[in-house]
Protein backbone atom coordinates (compact mmCIF):
# COMPACT_ATOMS: atom_id res chain seq x y z
CA UNK A 1 0.00 0.00 0.00
CA UNK A 2 1.42 3.53 -0.69
CA UNK A 3 0.42 6.96 0.73
CA UNK A 4 1.16 9.85 -0.58
CA UNK A 5 3.81 8.50 -2.60
CA UNK A 6 5.70 10.99 -4.56
CA UNK A 7 9.20 10.49 -6.38
CA UNK A 8 11.56 12.87 -8.01
CA UNK A 9 14.67 12.70 -10.51
CA UNK A 10 16.97 15.38 -9.58
CA UNK A 11 15.07 18.36 -9.49
CA UNK A 12 12.13 17.05 -11.55
CA UNK A 13 9.08 15.10 -10.41
CA UNK A 14 8.46 11.96 -11.36
CA UNK A 15 4.87 11.25 -9.85
CA UNK A 16 2.97 12.33 -7.21
CA UNK A 17 0.36 12.10 -4.52
CA UNK A 18 0.31 8.32 -5.15
CA UNK A 19 -2.07 6.03 -2.97
CA UNK A 20 -2.37 2.48 -4.35
CA UNK A 21 -3.49 -0.67 -2.45
CA UNK A 22 -2.65 -3.79 -3.55
CA UNK A 23 -4.72 -6.49 -2.57
CA UNK A 24 -3.40 -10.48 -1.89
CA UNK A 25 -4.14 -12.12 -5.14
CA UNK A 26 -4.37 -9.35 -7.77
CA UNK A 27 -2.87 -8.62 -10.94
CA UNK A 28 -2.23 -5.48 -11.29
CA UNK A 29 -1.57 -3.55 -14.75
CA UNK A 30 -0.36 -0.37 -15.13
CA UNK A 31 -0.04 1.74 -18.25
CA UNK A 32 0.34 5.27 -19.52
CA UNK A 33 3.04 6.64 -21.83
CA UNK A 34 6.61 6.80 -22.21
CA UNK A 35 8.18 8.68 -19.15
CA UNK A 36 4.98 9.21 -17.53
CA UNK A 37 6.62 7.49 -13.99
CA UNK A 38 5.41 3.61 -14.15
CA UNK A 39 8.76 2.20 -14.06
CA UNK A 40 10.00 4.83 -11.47
CA UNK A 41 6.40 4.54 -9.56
CA UNK A 42 7.66 0.43 -9.22
CA UNK A 43 11.11 0.95 -8.50
CA UNK A 44 10.10 2.88 -5.54
CA UNK A 45 7.51 0.53 -4.40
CA UNK A 46 10.63 -2.02 -4.71
CA UNK A 47 13.01 0.85 -2.67
CA UNK A 48 14.76 0.83 -5.41
CA UNK A 49 14.26 4.71 -6.09
CA UNK A 50 14.29 7.10 -3.23
CA UNK A 51 10.92 8.38 -2.05
CA UNK A 52 10.26 11.93 -2.27
CA UNK A 53 6.99 12.21 -0.19
CA UNK A 54 5.07 9.79 0.97
CA UNK A 55 5.06 6.41 2.59
CA UNK A 56 5.02 2.45 1.10
CA UNK A 57 3.88 -0.38 3.36
CA UNK A 58 4.36 -3.93 3.35
CA UNK A 59 1.11 -5.99 5.50
CA UNK A 60 0.88 -2.19 7.29
CA UNK A 61 4.97 -2.21 8.37
CA UNK A 62 6.46 0.71 7.00
CA UNK A 63 9.15 -0.16 4.04
CA UNK A 64 11.62 1.78 5.76
CA UNK A 65 11.44 -0.51 8.73
CA UNK A 66 11.72 -3.73 6.33
CA UNK A 67 15.16 -4.69 5.65
CA UNK A 68 16.23 -5.93 2.39
CA UNK A 69 16.29 -9.26 3.17
CA UNK A 70 12.96 -9.17 4.41
CA UNK A 71 11.82 -7.14 1.46
CA UNK A 72 13.62 -9.91 -0.85
CA UNK A 73 10.86 -12.55 0.85
CA UNK A 74 8.17 -10.30 0.22
CA UNK A 75 8.26 -9.56 -3.30
CA UNK A 76 10.58 -10.46 -6.34
CA UNK A 77 11.16 -8.35 -9.31
CA UNK A 78 11.30 -8.93 -13.21
CA UNK A 79 13.51 -6.26 -14.40
CA UNK A 80 13.51 -5.38 -18.15
CA UNK A 81 15.98 -7.61 -19.85
CA UNK A 82 19.10 -5.98 -20.51
CA UNK A 83 22.99 -6.59 -21.24
CA UNK A 84 25.10 -8.79 -18.78
CA UNK A 85 28.97 -8.33 -18.68
CA UNK A 86 29.21 -12.29 -17.38
CA UNK A 87 27.37 -15.89 -18.66
CA UNK A 88 26.61 -17.55 -15.70
CA UNK A 89 24.88 -20.63 -16.64
CA UNK A 90 21.15 -20.33 -16.33
CA UNK A 91 20.28 -22.76 -13.48
CA UNK A 92 22.79 -20.43 -11.45
CA UNK A 93 20.53 -17.68 -12.47
CA UNK A 94 17.39 -18.85 -11.18
CA UNK A 95 19.54 -20.30 -8.00
CA UNK A 96 20.29 -16.74 -7.43
CA UNK A 97 16.94 -16.63 -6.60
CA UNK A 98 18.32 -18.23 -2.85
CA UNK A 99 20.23 -15.63 -1.77
CA UNK A 100 18.48 -13.98 0.04
CA UNK A 101 17.77 -16.35 2.60
CA UNK A 102 21.14 -17.61 3.14
CA UNK A 103 24.50 -16.73 4.78
CA UNK A 104 26.93 -15.42 1.34
CA UNK A 105 29.06 -18.79 2.18
CA UNK A 106 26.44 -21.39 2.16
CA UNK A 107 26.19 -23.43 -0.50
CA UNK A 108 22.63 -23.63 -2.22
CA UNK A 109 20.83 -27.31 -0.99
CA UNK A 110 19.35 -29.97 -2.16
CA UNK A 111 16.14 -27.78 -1.76
CA UNK A 112 17.27 -25.33 -3.60
CA UNK A 113 18.54 -27.03 -6.68
CA UNK A 114 14.83 -28.79 -6.32
CA UNK A 115 12.71 -25.34 -6.41
CA UNK A 116 15.18 -23.74 -9.29
CA UNK A 117 14.28 -27.06 -11.07
CA UNK A 118 11.02 -26.82 -10.74
CA UNK A 119 10.86 -22.88 -11.83
CA UNK A 120 12.61 -23.63 -15.37
CA UNK A 121 9.65 -26.30 -16.01
CA UNK A 122 7.51 -24.16 -15.09
CA UNK A 123 8.82 -21.58 -17.69
CA UNK A 124 9.01 -24.22 -19.69
CA UNK A 125 12.81 -23.68 -20.07
CA UNK A 126 14.57 -26.50 -18.54
CA UNK A 127 16.46 -27.45 -22.06
CA UNK A 128 18.34 -24.41 -21.16
CA UNK A 129 19.40 -24.77 -17.18
CA UNK A 130 23.12 -25.43 -18.60
CA UNK A 131 23.46 -22.43 -21.25
CA UNK A 132 25.06 -19.33 -20.05
CA UNK A 133 22.70 -16.61 -20.29
CA UNK A 134 24.85 -14.48 -22.22
CA UNK A 135 24.50 -16.68 -25.08
CA UNK A 136 20.07 -17.02 -25.10
CA UNK A 137 17.89 -14.48 -27.31
CA UNK A 138 16.27 -11.78 -25.69
CA UNK A 139 12.93 -13.58 -24.83
CA UNK A 140 14.71 -16.39 -23.29
CA UNK A 141 16.54 -14.42 -20.37
CA UNK A 142 13.30 -12.81 -20.13
CA UNK A 143 11.72 -16.66 -19.24
CA UNK A 144 14.86 -16.98 -16.77
CA UNK A 145 14.46 -13.92 -15.48
CA UNK A 146 10.60 -14.69 -14.55
CA UNK A 147 11.71 -18.51 -13.38
CA UNK A 148 13.85 -17.16 -11.13
CA UNK A 149 11.37 -14.65 -9.66
CA UNK A 150 9.09 -17.38 -9.39
CA UNK A 151 11.78 -19.68 -8.03
CA UNK A 152 12.28 -16.79 -5.23
CA UNK A 153 8.63 -17.98 -4.08
CA UNK A 154 7.58 -14.25 -2.89
CA UNK A 155 3.78 -13.45 -2.16
CA UNK A 156 4.06 -10.37 -4.91
CA UNK A 157 5.79 -10.23 -8.21
CA UNK A 158 6.43 -6.75 -9.99
CA UNK A 159 7.46 -7.13 -13.49
CA UNK A 160 8.80 -4.48 -15.81
CA UNK A 161 7.54 -4.58 -19.38
CA UNK A 162 7.53 -8.37 -19.29
CA UNK A 163 6.45 -8.74 -23.00
CA UNK A 164 9.41 -6.26 -23.95
CA UNK A 165 11.10 -7.98 -26.74
CA UNK A 166 8.78 -11.10 -26.72
CA UNK A 167 7.66 -12.66 -30.19
CA UNK A 168 3.69 -12.81 -30.68
CA UNK A 169 3.74 -17.01 -29.01
CA UNK A 170 6.00 -16.19 -25.95
CA UNK A 171 3.53 -13.01 -24.90
CA UNK A 172 0.62 -15.03 -25.37
CA UNK A 173 2.69 -17.63 -23.01
CA UNK A 174 3.88 -15.10 -20.77
CA UNK A 175 0.57 -13.89 -20.07
CA UNK A 176 -1.10 -17.72 -19.06
CA UNK A 177 1.79 -17.87 -17.01
CA UNK A 178 0.59 -14.41 -15.16
CA UNK A 179 -2.77 -15.93 -15.37
CA UNK A 180 -1.08 -19.47 -13.52
CA UNK A 181 0.55 -16.79 -10.91
CA UNK A 182 -2.90 -15.64 -10.01
CA UNK A 183 -4.60 -19.06 -9.68
CA UNK A 184 -1.66 -19.77 -7.43
CA UNK A 185 -2.47 -17.05 -4.88
CA UNK A 186 0.41 -14.80 -5.94
CA UNK A 187 0.31 -10.92 -6.29
CA UNK A 188 1.45 -9.28 -9.83
CA UNK A 189 2.00 -5.95 -10.61
CA UNK A 190 3.78 -5.23 -14.02
CA UNK A 191 3.76 -2.26 -16.48
CA UNK A 192 2.82 -2.69 -20.03
CA UNK A 193 2.19 -0.53 -23.03
CA UNK A 194 -0.11 -3.12 -24.13
CA UNK A 195 -4.10 -2.13 -23.44
CA UNK A 196 -4.97 -5.52 -24.97
CA UNK A 197 -2.33 -7.44 -22.29
CA UNK A 198 -3.91 -5.80 -19.62
CA UNK A 199 -7.25 -6.54 -20.69
CA UNK A 200 -6.60 -9.89 -20.81
CA UNK A 201 -4.73 -10.61 -18.11
CA UNK A 202 -5.84 -7.97 -15.17
CA UNK A 203 -7.58 -7.81 -12.60
CA UNK A 204 -7.68 -3.95 -12.52
CA UNK A 205 -5.59 -1.55 -14.56
CA UNK A 206 -4.29 1.77 -13.60
CA UNK A 207 -2.99 4.34 -15.80
CA UNK A 208 -1.00 6.92 -15.13
CA UNK A 209 -0.53 10.64 -16.58
CA UNK A 210 2.11 13.24 -15.80
CA UNK A 211 2.93 11.64 -12.62
CA UNK A 212 -0.69 11.05 -11.52
CA UNK A 213 -2.88 7.98 -11.34
CA UNK A 214 -5.19 9.38 -13.80
CA UNK A 215 -7.94 5.72 -13.50
CA UNK A 216 -7.88 2.61 -12.13
CA UNK A 217 -10.26 0.01 -12.29
CA UNK A 218 -11.22 -3.05 -14.10
CA UNK A 219 -9.53 -2.72 -17.51
CA UNK A 220 -12.63 -3.63 -19.30
CA UNK A 221 -14.20 -0.64 -17.97
CA UNK A 222 -11.21 1.64 -17.57
CA UNK A 223 -9.04 1.27 -20.62
CA UNK A 224 -12.18 2.23 -23.01
CA UNK A 225 -11.53 4.37 -26.22
CA UNK A 226 -11.69 7.70 -24.99
CA UNK A 227 -9.05 6.58 -21.89
CA UNK A 228 -6.90 5.44 -24.64
CA UNK A 229 -6.96 7.85 -26.55
CA UNK A 230 -6.85 10.33 -23.47
CA UNK A 231 -3.87 8.45 -22.29
CA UNK A 232 -1.46 8.10 -25.37
CA UNK A 233 -2.48 11.07 -27.29
CA UNK A 234 -4.38 9.92 -30.33
CA UNK A 235 -7.17 10.56 -32.39
CA UNK A 236 -9.66 8.41 -33.01
CA UNK A 237 -8.74 8.12 -36.60
CA UNK A 238 -5.41 6.56 -35.35
CA UNK A 239 -7.57 4.26 -32.95
CA UNK A 240 -9.73 2.92 -35.71
CA UNK A 241 -6.71 1.83 -37.97
CA UNK A 242 -4.90 0.01 -35.32
CA UNK A 243 -6.93 -3.09 -34.27
CA UNK A 244 -7.87 -1.61 -30.70
CA UNK A 245 -10.87 -0.73 -31.80
CA UNK B 1 30.74 -29.29 -2.64
CA UNK B 2 29.70 -26.97 -5.18
CA UNK B 3 27.36 -27.97 -7.80
CA UNK B 4 28.09 -26.30 -10.81
CA UNK B 5 26.88 -26.88 -13.96
CA UNK B 6 29.22 -25.90 -16.84
CA UNK B 7 32.76 -24.63 -16.66
CA UNK B 8 34.94 -25.45 -19.65
CA UNK B 9 36.94 -27.74 -17.95
CA UNK B 10 33.91 -30.01 -16.64
CA UNK B 11 35.44 -30.21 -13.28
CA UNK B 12 34.29 -30.11 -9.89
CA UNK B 13 35.05 -27.04 -8.17
CA UNK B 14 36.39 -28.44 -5.28
CA UNK B 15 38.59 -30.70 -7.53
CA UNK B 16 39.89 -27.33 -9.15
CA UNK B 17 40.72 -25.67 -5.67
CA UNK B 18 42.43 -28.87 -4.32
CA UNK B 19 44.42 -28.69 -7.80
CA UNK B 20 45.37 -25.42 -7.76
CA UNK B 21 46.90 -25.50 -4.01
CA UNK B 22 48.76 -28.59 -4.63
CA UNK B 23 50.57 -26.87 -7.92
CA UNK B 24 51.15 -23.72 -5.68
CA UNK B 25 52.64 -25.67 -2.88
CA UNK B 26 54.45 -27.71 -5.21
CA UNK B 27 56.09 -24.12 -6.95
CA UNK B 28 56.65 -22.93 -3.86
CA UNK B 29 58.72 -25.99 -3.18
CA UNK B 30 60.61 -25.76 -6.53
CA UNK B 31 60.91 -21.94 -5.80
CA UNK B 32 62.85 -22.55 -2.78
CA UNK B 33 65.29 -24.46 -4.64
CA UNK B 34 65.69 -22.19 -6.87
CA UNK B 35 69.01 -19.43 -6.81
CA UNK B 36 72.05 -18.92 -7.17
CA UNK B 37 73.30 -21.98 -5.01
CA UNK B 38 71.01 -24.65 -5.71
CA UNK B 39 69.33 -26.60 -3.14
CA UNK B 40 67.11 -29.79 -3.83
CA UNK B 41 63.88 -29.26 -3.50
CA UNK B 42 62.69 -31.73 -0.92
CA UNK B 43 66.31 -30.79 0.97
CA UNK B 44 65.12 -27.57 1.40
CA UNK B 45 61.70 -28.39 2.76
CA UNK B 46 63.78 -31.08 5.53
CA UNK B 47 66.36 -28.09 6.11
CA UNK B 48 63.53 -25.28 7.19
CA UNK B 49 62.01 -28.34 9.25
CA UNK B 50 64.90 -29.05 11.15
CA UNK B 51 65.43 -25.60 11.71
CA UNK B 52 61.96 -25.33 13.05
CA UNK B 53 62.96 -28.30 14.95
CA UNK B 54 60.01 -30.41 13.45
CA UNK B 55 62.59 -32.95 12.47
CA UNK B 56 65.73 -34.05 14.10
CA UNK B 57 68.84 -33.15 12.64
CA UNK B 58 71.64 -30.65 12.02
CA UNK B 59 71.37 -27.67 9.66
CA UNK B 60 73.36 -26.42 7.68
CA UNK B 61 73.65 -22.90 8.25
CA UNK B 62 74.69 -21.42 4.69
CA UNK B 63 71.67 -23.09 3.65
CA UNK B 64 69.45 -22.22 6.43
CA UNK B 65 70.27 -18.35 6.05
CA UNK B 66 69.64 -18.63 2.15
CA UNK B 67 66.20 -20.12 2.71
CA UNK B 68 65.24 -18.03 5.98
CA UNK B 69 66.50 -14.79 5.13
CA UNK B 70 66.52 -14.36 1.34
CA UNK B 71 64.16 -16.93 -0.64
CA UNK B 72 61.09 -17.84 2.19
CA UNK B 73 60.27 -14.31 2.42
CA UNK B 74 60.29 -13.96 -1.29
CA UNK B 75 58.24 -16.51 -2.22
CA UNK B 76 55.96 -15.84 0.87
CA UNK B 77 55.66 -12.20 -0.77
CA UNK B 78 54.47 -13.56 -4.45
CA UNK B 79 52.26 -15.98 -3.25
CA UNK B 80 50.63 -13.36 -0.99
CA UNK B 81 51.21 -10.20 -3.64
CA UNK B 82 50.09 -12.35 -6.33
CA UNK B 83 46.89 -13.96 -4.57
CA UNK B 84 46.02 -10.28 -2.94
CA UNK B 85 46.42 -8.78 -6.64
CA UNK B 86 44.40 -11.49 -8.89
CA UNK B 87 41.56 -11.68 -6.10
CA UNK B 88 41.03 -7.55 -6.07
CA UNK B 89 41.10 -7.38 -9.59
CA UNK B 90 38.22 -10.53 -10.10
CA UNK B 91 36.24 -8.75 -6.79
CA UNK B 92 36.29 -5.25 -8.43
CA UNK B 93 35.79 -6.68 -12.10
CA UNK B 94 32.19 -8.14 -10.89
CA UNK B 95 31.16 -5.03 -8.56
CA UNK B 96 31.89 -2.82 -11.71
CA UNK B 97 30.13 -5.00 -14.11
CA UNK B 98 33.13 -5.17 -16.27
CA UNK B 99 35.57 -7.69 -17.28
CA UNK B 100 38.15 -4.94 -18.34
CA UNK B 101 38.92 -3.72 -15.01
CA UNK B 102 41.69 -3.81 -12.53
CA UNK B 103 42.34 -3.47 -9.15
CA UNK B 104 43.71 0.38 -10.00
CA UNK B 105 40.30 1.53 -11.06
CA UNK B 106 39.81 3.62 -7.94
CA UNK B 107 42.95 5.05 -7.96
CA UNK B 108 44.97 2.74 -5.36
CA UNK B 109 47.91 1.89 -7.16
CA UNK B 110 48.64 5.51 -8.53
CA UNK B 111 48.02 6.82 -4.88
CA UNK B 112 50.35 4.13 -3.31
CA UNK B 113 52.94 4.69 -5.95
CA UNK B 114 53.06 8.56 -5.28
CA UNK B 115 52.93 7.50 -1.60
CA UNK B 116 56.64 5.29 -2.46
CA UNK B 117 57.87 8.09 -4.23
CA UNK B 118 57.17 10.88 -1.30
CA UNK B 119 58.63 8.60 1.36
CA UNK B 120 61.77 7.88 -0.98
CA UNK B 121 61.96 11.60 -1.48
CA UNK B 122 62.06 12.12 1.93
CA UNK B 123 64.03 9.54 3.62
CA UNK B 124 66.43 6.71 3.76
CA UNK B 125 64.41 5.22 6.28
CA UNK B 126 61.98 2.39 4.44
CA UNK B 127 59.59 2.02 6.86
CA UNK B 128 58.73 5.92 5.89
CA UNK B 129 58.46 4.75 2.59
CA UNK B 130 56.04 1.70 3.34
CA UNK B 131 53.80 3.95 5.45
CA UNK B 132 53.52 6.63 3.32
CA UNK B 133 52.81 3.81 0.41
CA UNK B 134 49.73 2.32 2.18
CA UNK B 135 48.37 5.77 3.65
CA UNK B 136 48.25 7.01 -0.20
CA UNK B 137 47.06 4.01 -1.49
CA UNK B 138 44.29 4.29 1.37
CA UNK B 139 43.87 8.10 0.84
CA UNK B 140 43.57 8.01 -2.98
CA UNK B 141 40.75 5.47 -3.14
CA UNK B 142 39.09 7.74 -0.01
CA UNK B 143 39.06 10.47 -2.07
CA UNK B 144 37.44 8.33 -4.92
CA UNK B 145 34.47 7.58 -3.26
CA UNK B 146 34.06 11.21 -1.41
CA UNK B 147 33.69 12.69 -4.57
CA UNK B 148 31.37 9.97 -5.52
CA UNK B 149 29.34 10.37 -2.47
CA UNK B 150 25.58 10.63 -2.79
CA UNK B 151 25.75 9.47 -6.22
CA UNK B 152 26.95 6.26 -5.91
CA UNK B 153 23.50 5.10 -4.67
CA UNK B 154 22.06 5.85 -8.34
CA UNK B 155 25.68 5.67 -10.59
CA UNK B 156 29.02 3.65 -10.25
CA UNK B 157 30.26 5.60 -13.20
CA UNK B 158 30.87 8.30 -10.80
CA UNK B 159 32.80 5.88 -8.29
CA UNK B 160 35.14 5.45 -11.86
CA UNK B 161 35.07 8.84 -12.69
CA UNK B 162 36.14 10.10 -9.16
CA UNK B 163 39.00 6.93 -9.18
CA UNK B 164 39.97 8.28 -12.94
CA UNK B 165 40.32 11.79 -10.92
CA UNK B 166 42.74 10.65 -8.20
CA UNK B 167 44.83 8.42 -9.97
CA UNK B 168 45.08 11.46 -12.78
CA UNK B 169 45.54 13.61 -9.60
CA UNK B 170 48.57 11.29 -7.83
CA UNK B 171 50.13 10.24 -11.60
CA UNK B 172 50.61 14.38 -11.29
CA UNK B 173 51.73 14.58 -8.40
CA UNK B 174 54.04 11.72 -8.91
CA UNK B 175 55.51 13.46 -11.72
CA UNK B 176 56.51 16.27 -9.55
CA UNK B 177 58.17 14.25 -7.55
CA UNK B 178 60.48 12.83 -10.30
CA UNK B 179 60.74 16.26 -11.75
CA UNK B 180 62.26 17.60 -8.17
CA UNK B 181 64.18 14.32 -7.14
CA UNK B 182 67.93 14.01 -7.21
CA UNK B 183 68.61 12.55 -10.24
CA UNK B 184 71.88 10.69 -9.29
CA UNK B 185 70.25 8.96 -6.23
CA UNK B 186 66.56 9.38 -5.63
CA UNK B 187 65.14 9.71 -9.09
CA UNK B 188 66.76 6.24 -9.79
CA UNK B 189 65.48 4.98 -6.59
CA UNK B 190 62.26 5.97 -7.08
CA UNK B 191 62.24 4.45 -10.47
CA UNK B 192 63.45 1.34 -9.86
CA UNK B 193 60.92 0.99 -7.24
CA UNK B 194 58.12 1.47 -9.42
CA UNK B 195 59.27 -1.22 -11.69
CA UNK B 196 58.32 -3.55 -9.16
CA UNK B 197 60.72 -5.82 -7.52
CA UNK B 198 60.72 -8.72 -4.69
CA UNK B 199 64.23 -8.92 -3.91
CA UNK B 200 64.31 -6.36 -1.10
CA UNK B 201 61.08 -7.76 0.74
CA UNK B 202 61.21 -6.43 4.09
CA UNK B 203 60.38 -9.95 5.97
CA UNK B 204 59.43 -8.46 9.23
CA UNK B 205 56.89 -6.36 7.66
CA UNK B 206 56.09 -9.16 5.36
CA UNK B 207 55.17 -11.53 8.03
CA UNK B 208 53.18 -8.75 10.28
CA UNK B 209 50.87 -8.53 7.32
CA UNK B 210 50.44 -12.09 5.87
CA UNK B 211 47.76 -12.23 8.48
CA UNK B 212 45.77 -9.49 7.72
CA UNK B 213 46.40 -9.81 3.89
CA UNK B 214 45.31 -13.48 4.29
CA UNK B 215 42.12 -12.35 6.07
CA UNK B 216 41.14 -10.35 3.55
CA UNK B 217 41.54 -12.35 1.14
CA UNK B 218 39.00 -14.63 2.77
CA UNK B 219 36.56 -11.94 3.04
CA UNK B 220 36.31 -11.38 -0.37
CA UNK B 221 36.41 -15.50 -1.15
CA UNK B 222 33.00 -15.57 1.00
CA UNK B 223 31.63 -13.23 -0.84
CA UNK B 224 30.90 -15.20 -3.84
CA UNK B 225 27.42 -15.11 -3.94
CA UNK B 226 27.22 -11.41 -3.19
CA UNK B 227 29.71 -10.35 -5.95
CA UNK B 228 27.80 -12.67 -8.29
CA UNK B 229 24.44 -10.71 -7.47
CA UNK B 230 26.34 -7.53 -7.67
CA UNK B 231 27.33 -8.12 -10.97
CA UNK B 232 23.73 -8.41 -12.38
CA UNK B 233 23.24 -4.56 -10.86
CA UNK B 234 22.10 -2.94 -8.22
CA UNK B 235 18.74 -2.92 -8.84
CA UNK B 236 18.65 -6.94 -9.06
CA UNK B 237 20.81 -7.57 -6.05
CA UNK B 238 18.92 -5.53 -3.99
CA UNK B 239 15.54 -7.49 -4.80
CA UNK B 240 17.25 -10.60 -4.39
CA UNK B 241 17.89 -9.67 -0.53
CA UNK B 242 21.28 -8.43 -0.89
CA UNK B 243 22.58 -5.08 1.05
CA UNK B 244 24.34 -3.28 -2.14
CA UNK B 245 25.59 -0.40 -0.01
CA UNK B 246 27.11 -2.72 2.53
CA UNK B 247 28.39 -4.70 0.34
CA UNK B 248 29.45 -3.01 -1.88
CA UNK B 249 31.57 -0.71 0.59
CA UNK B 250 33.09 -3.85 2.18
CA UNK B 251 34.43 -5.15 -1.29
CA UNK B 252 35.99 -1.81 -1.73
CA UNK B 253 37.55 -1.22 1.50
CA UNK B 254 39.23 -5.20 1.48
CA UNK B 255 40.13 -5.00 -2.00
CA UNK B 256 41.82 -1.38 -1.57
CA UNK B 257 43.30 -2.75 1.34
CA UNK B 258 44.78 -5.81 -0.40
CA UNK B 259 45.75 -3.49 -3.19
CA UNK B 260 47.93 -0.86 -0.97
CA UNK B 261 49.20 -3.62 1.03
CA UNK B 262 50.82 -5.40 -2.44
CA UNK B 263 52.45 -1.45 -3.60
CA UNK B 264 53.91 -1.53 -0.23
CA UNK B 265 55.72 -4.76 0.31
CA UNK B 266 57.01 -5.09 -3.85
CA UNK B 267 56.06 -1.82 -5.79
CA UNK B 268 54.15 -1.64 -8.88
CA UNK B 269 53.27 -5.34 -10.34
CA UNK B 270 50.79 -4.59 -12.83
CA UNK B 271 48.40 -6.69 -14.76
CA UNK B 272 48.07 -9.55 -12.54
CA UNK B 273 44.74 -8.24 -11.68
CA UNK B 274 43.40 -7.76 -14.75
CA UNK B 275 44.66 -11.14 -16.77
CA UNK B 276 44.61 -13.62 -13.69
CA UNK B 277 40.52 -13.52 -13.16
CA UNK B 278 40.38 -13.37 -17.25
CA UNK B 279 41.98 -16.60 -17.77
CA UNK B 280 39.93 -18.15 -14.78
CA UNK B 281 36.82 -16.88 -15.96
CA UNK B 282 38.27 -18.33 -19.33
CA UNK B 283 38.71 -22.01 -18.03
CA UNK B 284 36.40 -22.56 -14.77
CA UNK B 285 33.78 -19.86 -15.63
CA UNK B 286 32.46 -16.75 -14.25
CA UNK B 287 30.58 -17.84 -10.78
CA UNK B 288 32.46 -15.74 -8.27
CA UNK B 289 31.86 -18.49 -5.63
CA UNK B 290 34.72 -20.12 -7.80
CA UNK B 291 36.27 -17.33 -9.59
CA UNK B 292 37.76 -15.84 -6.27
CA UNK B 293 39.60 -18.54 -4.48
CA UNK B 294 40.92 -19.96 -8.26
CA UNK B 295 42.15 -16.19 -8.93
CA UNK B 296 43.69 -16.05 -5.69
CA UNK B 297 45.57 -19.30 -6.23
CA UNK B 298 46.44 -18.62 -9.68
CA UNK B 299 47.47 -15.54 -8.99
CA UNK B 300 50.04 -16.60 -6.57
CA UNK B 301 51.75 -19.65 -8.73
CA UNK B 302 51.63 -17.17 -11.49
CA UNK B 303 53.50 -14.10 -9.78
CA UNK B 304 55.79 -16.70 -8.34
CA UNK B 305 56.79 -18.18 -11.40
CA UNK B 306 57.02 -14.56 -12.70
CA UNK B 307 59.48 -13.91 -9.60
CA UNK B 308 61.66 -17.17 -10.66
CA UNK B 309 62.29 -15.83 -13.89
CA UNK B 310 62.96 -12.53 -12.96
CA UNK B 311 65.50 -14.20 -10.64
CA UNK B 312 67.00 -16.60 -12.94
CA UNK B 313 66.47 -15.85 -16.55
CA UNK B 314 69.61 -13.44 -16.63
CA UNK B 315 72.39 -12.43 -14.46
CA UNK B 316 71.04 -9.52 -13.29
CA UNK B 317 67.44 -9.21 -11.85
CA UNK B 318 64.99 -8.16 -13.89
CA UNK B 319 62.10 -5.87 -12.06
CA UNK B 320 59.14 -7.69 -11.83
CA UNK B 321 56.67 -5.17 -12.72
CA UNK B 322 58.37 -5.13 -16.40
CA UNK B 323 58.11 -9.36 -16.35
CA UNK B 324 54.28 -9.37 -15.62
CA UNK B 325 54.01 -6.75 -18.27
CA UNK B 326 55.66 -8.83 -20.78
CA UNK B 327 53.97 -11.75 -20.43
CA UNK B 328 50.50 -10.62 -19.28
CA UNK B 329 49.92 -8.44 -22.47
CA UNK B 330 49.95 -11.06 -24.76
CA UNK B 331 47.68 -13.01 -22.55
CA UNK B 332 45.40 -10.16 -21.80
CA UNK B 333 44.98 -9.51 -25.81
CA UNK B 334 44.36 -13.61 -26.16
CA UNK B 335 41.72 -13.42 -23.77
CA UNK B 336 40.25 -9.88 -25.57
CA UNK B 337 39.84 -11.91 -28.45
CA UNK B 338 37.72 -14.55 -26.02
CA UNK B 339 35.79 -11.16 -25.17
CA UNK B 340 33.73 -11.46 -28.17
CA UNK B 341 32.23 -14.22 -27.80
CA UNK B 342 31.42 -13.35 -24.24
CA UNK B 343 32.60 -13.40 -20.98
CA UNK B 344 32.14 -17.26 -20.03
CA UNK B 345 32.83 -20.94 -19.73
Amino acid sequence: MTQGLAAKHQNTMIFREVDLQIFSGEVIALLGQNGCGKTTLLRTLLGLHPKAAGEVYFDHISSSKVSTKERAKRVSYVPQVHKMAFGFPVIDMVLMATYGERAPWLKANAEHFDMAWEALKWMGIADLAHRPYTELSGGQRQMVLIARAFAQNTPMIFMDEPTNGLDFGNQIKLLEKIHALKASGKTVLFTTHHPEHAIHTACRALTMKNGSILSQGCPKETLDKSMIQNLYQLNEQQLKNHHYA
Amino acid sequence: MFRFMTNSLSLSPSIVLVLLSFLLGASALFSLSLGRFDFAPLGSMQELFIHWGWLEGETNPMMTSILLDVRLPRILAAILIGAALAISGAAFQALFMNPLVSPGILGVLSGAAFGASLGILLSDEIWVMQLLTFVFGLLAVAIALLLAKGELKQNMIILVLGGMITGALFGAFLSIIKYVADPYSKLPAITYWLMGSLANVNGELLYWLAPFVLTGIAILTMQGHVLNALSLGDDEAKTLGISVEKKRMLVIVVATFLSAVTVTLGGMIGWVGLVIPHIVRLLFGADNRLLLPASALLGAIYLLWVDNLARMVTSIEIPIGILTALIGLPVFAWALKNAKKGWHS
